[in-house]
């Protein structure tokens, strides 16, 4: 427990740095952008509602999609950049993020504006044109004066969703205080989950309280309590981003890792060999399965593992089977070719998608093969991860078995085996490499008609890094040196309930033994 | 040059179908007090805000001083003429001093001749010094009026505006401050054009009442000449009430 706290607060510096220098850039972009807004559609009658309802609009798009759907759309303004000024940009990480939030923030400041500025009397507007004010000076000495209280109360409320929603910038790369939640989730480290809520929540306090004393300054019109709010602001966030200053640096290798635990240990395993060069290095985790390859190619990192007939069919949309080494030779001249990406070798392990079973369930249903589970499935649940049921893999089992479950529901991995081992759901789409397989002592269904391609895990390099002696000699050694024993015990060390270890641990452990 | 204070020719104003000026002409001298009366809905505030251009108008001219209304920047004009109207609109988050300081600090004025300015016409307008500091809110009604009327003497016009300044006030405040306003409007030689609904009021306080009714003028002239002189029913019961008001009063109160 002390461990994993301690961990944690290891990782605050960075995290909570970059958190809070995404929510401040976020709040004061909305700040400008909702502010000229605010006074232009208290002017216009015709322009408020229609800005207002567009405000509305993105504010009920559920966050995460808001930070998701900015990726595709940076990737393509990147390319276009590129083609125009030979210069492109990381769609990853900072700047969707950026984005994302400071629409998430326009709204309540907007909102609030419009109304602080239309609800001044309209007594003493008539007042400020009848003294011989002009527009700029009423706005200036009289209109924004008076809605300041109110204007300030919707900061508060952006501040606080900007705050919390941040944390969802991790899966699109962005290092955020969500860091904490989605690999806790993963790992079942329920500390790292309630420590990022609670660091995200306190940041979130804080922040209202101080611009809840520049409120009531401005509503009491206490020049005091305005000056210390700001300098509390300030000095907070100075201190905050302090430790993240010197991140950033160009020179430095950047390893990606999809969002479960064994991309976790592999990133780490490659990270340490990387800074045993004594290169800098820096991870963006929790990458969604498609964004990976995606930011790969597109040199927004420079190295991670993936899995060859996740390629095979996400990237270059095969459904053909091969078999192991075929679709591996193919696929490593393929990507070479189309995006440059240099594909290493396999680490020595399979991490295929298997369908599992409780053992003595499916000794119960006579179950042994997909074969077997076919003529039993109407009877049964299936259970999934988030993405399985949309990925072609899941289309070519159920196109070679006709898999017709009685129902079918989608999981995040922890809680797949959960639902399998609580009756929720009989058959999951376990990982071959997953040790709560053997912990659990699942059974695992043989694929006799081969619609499952090989997933060997492989060691992808981004085009720029292709060439790059240092990184290659350096991650060389790990080719064919995991066997898939050894992955499973170190997921296993990671994922299981009591004594679990920290990604890096057991990334050390994975090849220790082999030396 | 035009020795004319205010010079209205066919000023029309239409809000939709409603007329509420039908070509109005009106000629006001330096150092009048003229009195706007008639009912609600007879185009009175309107008229008045016509002059400042707070209204502009569908057609006609207005002149202020000689001064083509339509020609100057409105800003520039209202910072040479007064404005005093029944809600006073003083800014709340600004105390007394800044609130009557506010007409010549956009003027420019140095901070020593306003704050100068500022004591001067708190005595003027009867006020104690200490409240300068006061928030508005801190004033009773009659003094937040008072402090209206500094603001707007406060860049020394030669034209005040008033639209009925004294309307909500209680009985004796509001004649108080009737009283103290005209003997300031003679003392400074001032021009006033003052709205009110109430003709005892602007048969005490003005020099020339004029009458308007749906947006057209239906007499004009001094109190007791429209009196005299009038055959208009409606003008002549409008002056007559507030004479048999004072009749039945002096009955009952046996004065």
């Amino acid at each position: 427990m002390n461990a994993r706290i301690d961990a944690a607060l290891k990782l605050l510096p960075e995290y909570l740095g970059w958190h809070v220098l995404l929510s401040v850039s976020a709040l004061m972009l909305g700040l400008a952008i909702s502010l000229p807004l605010a006074v232009a559609a208290s002017r216009n009658a015709r322009m408020r509602w229609p800005v207002l309802a567009f405000a509305s609009l993105i504010q009920t798009i559920p966050s995460l999609a808001l930070l998701a759907l900015f990726y595709p759309l940076l990737l393509g303004l990147s390319a276009l950049s590129e083609t125009l000024f030979g210069q492109g940009f990381s769609a990853l990480g900072f700047l969707p993020s950026l984005l994302a939030l400071t629409l998430y923030s326009i709204l309540p400041i907007l909102r609030n504006g419009v109304t602080g500025i239309t609800g001044v009397d309209p007594a003493i507007s008539e007042a400020a044109d009848g003294v011989g004010m002009t527009g700029w000076q009423k706005l200036w000495q009289v209109e924004l004066p008076l809605a300041a209280p109110v204007i300030m109360a919707g900061v508060r409320t952006a501040a606080v969703w900007t705050i919390g929603a941040a944390t969802l910038s991790t899966p699109v790369g962005q290092t955020s205080l969500g860091n904490y939640i989605f690999a806790g989730l993963q790992t079942e480290n329920w500390v790292f989950v309630l420590f990022g809520c609670a660091a995200s929540a306190g940041l979130a306090l804080t922040a209202d309280q101080l611009l809840g004393l520049i409120e009531t300054g401005a509503r009491k019109r206490r020049r005091g309590l305005i000056i210390l709010g700001l300098a509390g602001l300030l000095l907070g966030a100075g201190a905050a981003m302090a430790p993240i200053a010197h991140f950033g640096k160009p020179d430095s290798y950047v390893v990606g890792a999809k969002n479960f635990s064994e991309q976790y240990i592999l990133a780490e395993l490659m990270a340490e060999r990387l800074e045993q060069t004594g290169a800098a290095v820096s991870r963006k985790e929790d990458l969604g399965s498609s964004v990976a390859y995606r930011a790969l190619a597109a040199g927004e990192i420079d190295v991670y593992v993936d899995y060859t007939g996740t390629l095979w069919t996400s990237v270059l949309g095969r459904v053909d089977n091969p078999g192991r080494k075929a679709l591996l030779d193919q696929l490593t001249v393929e990507l070479k070719r189309r995006d440059g990406v240099l594909v290493m070798g396999s680490l020595g392990f399979e991490n295929a998608y298997a369908f599992a079973m409780r053992a003595d369930r499916a000794r119960a249903l006579g179950v042994v093969s997909l074969d077997d589970l076919a003529r039993v499935a109407p009877g049964l649940t299936l259970g999934t991860d988030i993405e399985f049921l949309s990925r072609p893999e899941w289309k070519a089992v159920d196109a070679a078995y006709r898999l017709n479950f009685k129902a079918k529901r989608s999981f995040q991995p922890t809680f797949m085996y959960r639902a399998l081992s609580g009756g929720e759901a009989d058959v999951i789409s376990a990982f071959s490499s997953d040790g709560r397989i053997a912990a659990d002592r699942l059974v695992v269904l043989s694929d006799p008609r081969g619609a499952i391609p090989p997933y060997d895990a492989v060691i992808l390099v981004s085009p720029k890094r292709a060439g790059d002696r240092r990184l290659i000699e350096a991650l060389r050694p790990l080719i064919g040196a995991i066997p898939v024993g050894a992955m499973q015990a170190a997921n296993y060390s990671v994922d299981r309930d009591a004594g679990k270890v920290t990604p890096v641990a057991a990334a050390r452990s994975l090849i220790s033994p082999a030396n | 040059m035009d020795s004319l204070a205010i010079r209205l020719s066919a000023v029309t104003k239409r809000y939709g179908p409603v007329v509420a000026l039908d070509r109005v002409d009106l000629s006001v001298a330096a150092g009048e007090f003229v009195a706007l009366v008639g009912g609600s809905g007879s185009g009175k505030t309107t008229l008045l805000k016509t002059i400042n251009g707070l209204i502009r108008p569908d057609g006609g001219e207005v002149r202020v001083a000689g001064e083509d209304v339509a020609a100057t920047p409105p800003h520039l004009l209202r910072r040479r003429i007064g404005y005093v109207f029944q809600e006073v609109g003083l800014f709340p988050h600004l105390t007394v001093a800044e609130n009557i300081a506010i007409t010549p600090k956009l003027l420019s004025w140095n901070p020593a001749r306003i704050a100068d300015r500022v004591m001067t016409l708190l005595k003027l307008v009867a006020l104690p010094q200490d409240v300068a500091a006061r928030a508005p809110s801190a004033l009773s009604g009659g003094q937040r009026q008072r402090v209206g009327v500094a603001r707007a003497l406060a860049a020394e016009p030669a034209l005040m505006l008033m639209d009925e300044p004294f309307g909500a006030l209680d009985p004796v405040t509001r004649d108080a401050l009737g009283v103290d306003y005209r003997a300031l409007h003679r003392r400074l030689g001032l021009t006033t054009i003052m709205v009110t609904h109430d003709i005892a009021e602007a048969v005490l306080l003005a020099d020339r009442i004029v009458v308007l009714d749906r947006g057209m003028v239906l007499a004009d002239g001094a109190p007791r000449d429209l009196l005299m002189s009038s055959r208009n029913p409606v003008v002549l019961a409008l002056l007559e009430a507030p004479k048999r008001q004072a009749e039945r009063l002096r009955e009952r109160l046996g004065a």
